[in-house]
């Protein structure tokens, strides 16, 4: 390897990343844009309709009050976590997404054999995005105890038994998953998902795929489970004591991890970049993905709007007594499902590594 | 070439980290240097193309039990000067362990197991070798018997902790949900015909 093919290797890789990276930030803007005016929807108002037209620019505006705005470090807090929190929540939320599969592609006929669309091809890319975005607790949690402040630590607190209740029922309904797919692989899972919408694993997994997503929605902390900045009793949690860019990075950083809820949630469930009748195909996949995960990050801004918030003893009751049975007994089931005679017949049509 | 200069980084960040768990005076930042540790270690494992236990690792131990240590570290009020005051006390029984770990440590590296030869011969496997499936057949055909075991143990170690921490109290009322949902509009209300 010489040093122009490192050059190229590296470029390659830089482009790749700033292909996501950047697509992802203006999602996030805009999704902070609809989250608004459908909110402002159901609840029969405008919502942001001032900046550009249909408010349209409104996103910029905020980002450019949010990048000017002074960025205050309270005296007694811990300077070096206080300016690292935002960062270390804001890091697993962006290279989650480098094993995400975006699509199939064979570049307009150049390729032979359709590429995977993803950064990095991992056969363990399950375990990969478990494992990344199980890190996202350490940015509330620094934020919380580097700022010094009573709120934003019972914030980080809360937070904290929050997320790893729910990251057990979430492992426990991929492991579901990958009982039928038989594989780690992102690409893998949905390849198994192939062939119209009967073959998607939300027919056999219904219970795990509400487990999935409200265990999501809980780990990203939406309505109705943002107790850990539960603004009645807490003022804003974790990041009250944070202003200007570094609050705006704690707000990226929850809505990255919005949209790569969606994306896993329709890559494990929905097929994918499959669409769900077999003649749609000439929908590139890539469209279809996105507008399944599009339809689930709706789907959380519907939630922000209907539910009340859930008292903290519910919360860990639904977490703990509700899901986590739920998701062991769906396991046995599939278990005995695969291994007894009888039955196996009903459930090898989604296995096929049989 | 590149995989050399790879493990030297990992190996000597992963070394730094511990120093740095042991020196560093705040203990949230220990805490940190011992996650900074599992990273690198993890890095190490990834080296090895053992990708399973380096996702694995992070998983557990950054993602669930560090967390924890976290949690319970920022909670307690820990003065470091006086966490010091044993230190010439424990020195001696501290020193050994270490010596004997090293003792241990040369016999292991000088028996041949980790001769230049021996790792050699191992090699990179092909990309068809997936070391996920290869754990699983091991764990759940070969060493079946351990893994229950084990299984049993952390089962057995899960109830105790709930047993230890389980208090029912009287004085104070729990709301039963199930039967607050089950709740009908005729078991809380009835038509009463006042008299006017």
């Amino acid at each position: 390897m010489d040093g122009l093919d490192i050059a190229v290797t590296t470029l390659l890789w830089v482009l790749e990343i700033l292909a996501i990276a950047v697509p992802v930030a203006l999602s996030v803007a805009y999704i902070t844009y609809a989250e608004r005016r459908v909110i402002g929807f159901m609840q029969a108002r405008k919502g942001c309709n001032r900046v550009g037209p249909h408010g349209l620019l409104q996103p910029l505006a905020d980002g450019l009050k949010l990048f000017l705005k002074e960025t205050i470090i309270p005296a007694k807090a811990n300077k070096f976590l206080f300016v690292a929190a935002p960062v270390i929540a804001l890091t697993p939320a962006l290279i989650a997404f480098a094993v995400v599969p975006f699509g199939e592609t064979r570049l307009f006929g150049l390729w032979d054999t359709p590429h995977v669309m993803s950064i990095a091809h991992l056969n363990v890319g399950i375990l990969y995005v478990m494992a990344i975005s199980s890190l996202a607790v350490y940015g509330v949690l620094l934020a919380g105890w580097a700022s010094n402040s009573k709120y934003a630590l019972l914030g980080a607190v809360r937070a904290t038994c929050q997320m790893v209740s729910y990251e057990i029922a979430m492992g426990f309904s991929l492991v579901c998953v990958l009982m039928l797919a038989g594989t780690m692989d992102l690409s893998g899972i949905v390849h198994a998902q192939e062939g119209g919408f009967w073959h998607w694993y939300i027919i056999p997994l219904f219970p795990m795929f509400l487990v999935y997503f409200i265990s999501g929605c809980a780990e990203t902390n939406r309505t109705p489970f943002d107790l850990v900045e539960g603004d009645a009793e807490l003022v804003a949690g974790h990041i009250v004591e944070y202003s200007g860019m570094w609050f705006a990075t704690f707000s990226l950083a929850e809505y990255a991890a919005l949209i790569l809820i969606s994306l896993m949630t329709s890559i494990l469930f929905l097929g994918g970049w499959y669409a769900p009748f077999p003649f749609l195909d000439f929908i590139p996949g890539t469209f279809w993905l996105l507008g399944k995960a599009a339809f689930f990050i709706f789907v959380f801004i519907w939630f922000r709007a209907t539910f009340p918030r859930y008292r903290y003893d519910q919360m860990m009751r639904l977490g703990w007594k509700v899901f986590l049975p739920w998701t062991l007994a769906w396991i046995a089931v599939i278990g005995i499902f695969t291994y007894t005679p009888g039955l196996q017949d009903l459930i090898a049509f989604y296995q096929p590594w049989r | 070439m590149i995989e050399a200069f790879f493990f030297y980084v990992f190996a000597l960040m992963s070394v730094v980290a511990g120093a740095g768990v042991i020196l560093a005076r705040n203990t949230m930042f220990s805490v940190m240097w011992l996650i900074f540790c599992f990273f690198n270690a993890a890095g190490l494992f990834f080296m090895l193309d053992a990708e399973f236990l380096g996702i694995i690792l992070i998983l557990v131990y950054v993602g669930a039990v560090m967390v924890l240590f976290m949690f319970v570290v920022m909670m307690l009020e820990l003065n470091k000067a006086k966490l010091r005051e044993g230190f010439l006390q424990y020195l001696p029984t501290g020193g050994m362990i270490a010596f004997i770990l090293m003792i241990e440590f040369i016999a292991a590296a000088s028996s041949g197991v980790f001769s230049n030869e021996a790792i050699m011969a191992v090699g990179h496997l092909g990309k068809e070798v997936n070391n996920t499936v290869e754990i699983g057949k091991m764990l759940y055909t070969q060493y079946l018997l351990g893994f229950e075991v084990a299984a049993i143990i952390l089962l057995v170690a899960l109830v105790g902790a709930i047993v230890l921490t389980l208090r029912t109290r009287d004085d104070v009322k729990y709301q039963n949900i199930s039967r607050q949902v089950n709740v009908r509009k005729e078991d809380r209300m009835k038509i009463v015909k006042v008299k006017l």
